[in-house]
């Protein structure tokens, strides 16, 4: 069993869903409530990383920030290292491949409220920060916890990304999942067996968390 | 209906200051994971098929010297890419002379560094297979013809040398365009190995290096291929510009005596 890998991919998820569930809530109830030109584009390209390939993503990302190209050498120059191939790096990357797994969630819990409640909060005298506290955002919170729990689900799982922009590097970008392909590849089948119920089972006991949640957030849906 | 929105907001309320709460934390602690990582072993990149012998080299270097280097196995070719593309390794063994001269001429190694090891490649048959195994591979030809190749694994020649190397036999032997539709490529010899090892494939052209522990040895048979099939897979191996002091010890004591008895052990020549 490689602790340092589980240790690598729990902190891969719990920093995933720290960027991303703010920014999720602010733009997930962006698009559930407005309308505004070119809405259609903006939300295909929160869904884009939903279908491509992790290696077109992981391909612009070394492109991009490679040791080769100017935004790669800037940021070497300012912070000391290279982002693909660090830690920073990845979570980079998996925030990015998790947009949708995050912003969709949201968006649906959001939309699911009717405007005459939002209406109803706001004749009461409720300010728009009150609105949204008290009243929109406990009623989207089955939303907002299903998108946390994908976006930590599914980066324990991520593979392709992290291999390509992570490297496999110890201790620092090799999460449990490339550390099961790595010892694949090292005859070390007891190990990768190991890992792999390791994987299963934290996926299996994280989904069965959310239902149960879900349930308690929302008692008269269950 | 306010009464329930109000209750469900105050237990909302008190979950989601938890919520952040544990946010905070978690950003705090990728803080102290930053600290951590600078007291990490320096890290390495190793072809794959060393995968066995420099995983003892280095525990032994451990031993011997009190001093841990972290080993990142892969194709030379995915690992040149990635070192171009700023991979923070300090030291790179390859499994031949191109891909690190490659990395000498971009500027990016201390010098044109030494061969520490020279390969050989075999055709490996996993217990149960029907191909016989032979240097000169007739029983491979026999099984090609009587159609009875389901699979056979080779390593992906455009990122790992050892692949290259199988590749050439199998033209050499006339076998390649008869076999490339039967292939199956593992992106380092360390995987195409795990194909033809695990009877996956009827068989296939690995790296002696992988086979020679008991363990594996056991999975199958195999025959060496001769040298002369092949261009000769000369291993280098170079020092990286950002080589730290106990890298450059383990590049001076993968040279050594120790080291070179466990290459030797696990099936490689090495240099005088």
């Amino acid at each position: 069993m490689d602790w340092a890998a589980l240790r690598v991919s729990l902190w891969l998820g719990a920093g995933t869903i720290a960027i991303l569930l703010p920014l999720g809530v602010w733009f997930g109830r962006l698009l559930a409530v407005r309308e505004f030109k070119g809405k259609l584009l903006v939300e295909a390209l929160v869904t884009v990383p939903l279908v491509l390939p992790p290696t077109v993503l992981g391909f612009y990302l070394l492109v991009t920030f490679g040791a080769r190209s100017p935004l790669g050498q800037a940021f070497e120059a300012l912070v000391g290292h290279s982002l693909p191939f660090s830690f920073q790096g990845l979570l980079f990357a998996s925030a990015i491949a998790n947009v949708p797994f995050v912003i969709q969630p949201i968006q649906r819990g959001f939309e699911a409220i009717p405007s005459d409640v939002r209406d109803a909060a706001a004749s009461c005298g409720l300010t728009p920060w009150q609105r949204f506290a008290r009243i929109e955002l406990p009623l989207a919170w089955p939303g907002v916890l299903t998108g946390a729990v994908l976006t930590f689900a599914h980066t324990l799982g991520e593979f392709g990304v992290v291999l390509m922009v992570g490297g496999n590097l110890p201790g620092q970008t090799r999460t449990l999942s490339v550390a099961i392909y790595d010892r694949m590849q090292a005859f070390d089948d007891r190990s990768a067996g190991v890992m792999a119920a390791t994987l299963l089972t934290i996926s299996v006991v994280t989904l069965m968390t959310t239902t149960a949640l879900s349930r308690r957030v929302n008692p008269h849906r269950a | 209906m306010r009464q329930i929105l109000r209750d469900a907001a105050f237990t909302i309320r008190v979950r989601l200051l938890k919520c952040s709460c544990l946010a905070l934390v978690a950003v705090w602690l990728l803080g102290l994971q930053e600290v951590s990582l600078a007291q990490r072993p320096p890290t390495i990149a190793a072809a794959a098929n060393l995968n066995v012998a420099l995983t003892e080299i280095a525990k032994q270097f451990e031993r011997d010297r009190g001093m841990r280097v972290d080993v990142v196995f892969g194709s030379s070719g995915t690992l040149t890419r990635q070192i171009r593309d700023g991979a923070p390794f300090e030291m790179f063994l390859a499994a031949d002379e191109e891909f690190p001269n490659q990395l000498t001429s971009a500027g990016l190694t201390r010098d044109a560094g030494v061969v520490y090891a020279i390969g050989r490649l075999v055709i490996f048959a996993p217990t149960g297979s029907p191909l016989v195994v032979d240097e000169r591979l007739q029983g491979l030809s026999r099984l090609l013809q009587a159609g009875r190749v389901t699979r056979f694994a080779i390593a992906n020649p455009d990122v790992a040398p050892y692949g290259r190397a199988a590749e050439t036999v199998l033209r050499n032997h006339g076998l390649w365009d008869a076999i490339r539709p039967r292939l199956v490529m593992g992106d380092t010899i360390a995987q195409a190995a795990q194909f033809a090892t695990t009877g996956n494939a009827v068989g296939g052209l690995i790296a002696y290096s992988l086979v020679t522990e008991p363990g594996v040895a056991d999975r199958g048979r195999y025959a060496l291929i001769p040298q002369t099939d092949h261009a000769p897979l000369r291993q280098r191996m170079v020092l990286l510009k950002r080589a730290t002091p106990i890298v450059e010890q383990f590049y001076a004591y993968v040279q050594g005596a120790a080291a070179r008895t466990v290459l030797i052990k696990n099936g490689y020549e090495v240099p005088q």
